[in-house]
């Protein structure tokens, strides 16, 4: 079967893959392209742990084509930090103890940092409702949507 | 083995040309939170995909000449809540459109996908058909216009004839004074499948309803309009009679499955205490307007 070439944007850098037609943009990511940081989880859209964004929206890679990105930009954990230097989310995480075994950890910083720029404000409720389509099997999620909350007031600050 | 082709075309008359032409092996790929996740279960195993994103009336939102709206069938649940007017003036829909699945998956979903998926419990639908929306489909002999409700035929079935795409959902104008309103019945609280669902739109002039529409979900092979409960809350004031009379006709139209989720007795309670739930949100609305 001939393969597809795609053309897109991925994390600013100009980007192009074969794929198949029923491959998913997660498995582009994680084979051709070589992004691992983006799990497979559930791959049927409940977990999260694929989380990327689309032209600033976020989405699961598992439910999208990798066809479908043509001419679309997509935004992974890997450009989150900026070199060796971490994203306040990445470096909360961190100092909090919000990960554990970390299969759920770039979905959800992913998801938080998609939350943060539309909402750089959230309360507690609302970060919980945005995290819903992140599952986490070890931390109990309190660390995690504090650490989300915390970062949101420290980024907050370092604004003004 | 049927080898899968993937298209993207960028106008409708391709669309349906090939969608047409591949007759049962084609699907249409809208936001594909359902159709990747069937492929995946193996549920199904399309020979054709047309993805219809785009085609720019598919996923265009806007405000009409005569203040309705009309949306693209595969615009996201996501780009509907970012339009600065859509929630203001259809809070129930948006509302609706915007509990199906995660934020990841509300990114992607459309409510053209949710209708077309066919399920009893989609969530946009009862909210869809108290809106009193219509929809715009075309296929190889040309463009025709339906209710929504008119869309699904049963489970996983829908009335769009071989080769038709749904293109749009149109919603009429509001008159001053009219709310909408959706609830559904969840055990958990995100992110989970509708036991019961009910969407209310009304009319309130000087204290009493003038016009209701009344929209129920997972409680019968399709979503339900339910015209008695409507009528029972037009002319009233939403007082207590109108309400009980309109949740009893919402109970008596049920024609529910015992499953896992809810019994056949409890879905029939439920879409009555729901129903007052969501007439007196869509009320309170109202009076805002």
């Amino acid at each position: 079967m001939a393969k597809l070439h795609v053309s897109t944007i991925i994390n600013g850098e100009p980007m192009e893959f074969l794929c198949e037609p029923n491959d998913t943009m997660l498995d582009a990511l994680r084979g051709p392209l070589g992004l691992t940081g983006s799990k497979e989880g559930c791959a049927s859209g409940d977990c999260g742990a694929c989380s990327i964004t689309l032209d600033d929206r976020l989405i699961c890679s598992c439910l999208m084509l990798a066809a479908e990105a043509e001419g679309h930009e997509i935004h992974t954990i890997e450009g989150m930090a900026h070199g060796d230097k971490l994203h306040p989310l990445q470096q909360k995480f961190l100092e909090m103890a919000a990960l554990q075994c970390g299969i759920c950890t770039s979905g959800m910083l992913v998801a938080s940092d998609a939350l943060l720029r539309k909402n750089p404000r959230p309360s507690e409720e609302e970060v919980r409702f945005w995290l819903a389509g992140n599952l986490c099997r070890c931390t109990g999620y309190d660390k995690i949507v504090r650490a989300v909350l915390e970062t949101a007031a420290e980024m907050r600050e370092a604004a003004q | 083995m049927t080898e899968l082709r993937y298209l993207a075309p960028s106008s409708l008359d391709e669309a349906i040309g090939a969608f047409a032409t591949a007759g049962s092996a084609g699907r249409i790929l809208a936001g594909g939170t359902d159709l990747l996740v069937q492929m995946r279960a193996g549920v199904l195993k399309p020979g054709l995909i047309v993805d219809i994103k785009k085609i720019a009336e598919m996923t265009a939102i806007e405000e009409t000449a005569d203040g309705g709206f009309r949306f693209g069938a595969a615009a996201s649940g996501m780009a509907l809540a970012e339009h600065p007017r859509f929630g203001k003036v259809w809070p129930g829909v948006l509302e609706a459109v915007n509990l199906i699945g995660s934020k990841q998956v509300q990114g992607r979903a459309s409510a053209g996908g949710n209708l077309c998926n066919g399920s009893p419990a989609g969530d946009s639908v009862p909210a869809m058909v108290a809106a009193g929306a219509i929809v715009t489909v075309q296929g190889p002999n040309g463009r025709r216009e339906m209710p929504v409700e008119k869309v699904p035929a049963g489970p996983g079935r829908t009335n769009l004839l071989p080769g038709e795409i749904l293109v749009s959902f149109t919603l009429p104008p509001r008159p001053k004074g009219s709310g909408d309103a959706y609830l559904r019945m969840i055990p958990r609280t995100e992110m989970d499948i509708a036991v019961v669902g009910v969407g209310v739109s009304l009319t309130i002039k000087d204290g009493v309803c003038t016009a209701a529409r009344v929209g129920l979900g997972a409680v019968a092979p399709t979503v339900l309009l339910v015209e008695d409960a409507a009528k029972a809350l037009i002319g009233s004031k939403l007082d207590d009679a109108a309400l009980n009379a309109a949740a009893a006709a919402c109970s008596a139209a049920c024609r529910p499955i015992d499953d896992k989720r809810g019994t056949i007795v409890y879905r029939t309670k439920v879409a009555g205490v729901l129903l007052k739930r969501t007439t007196a949100i869509a009320a309170k609305r109202a009076q805002g307007n």
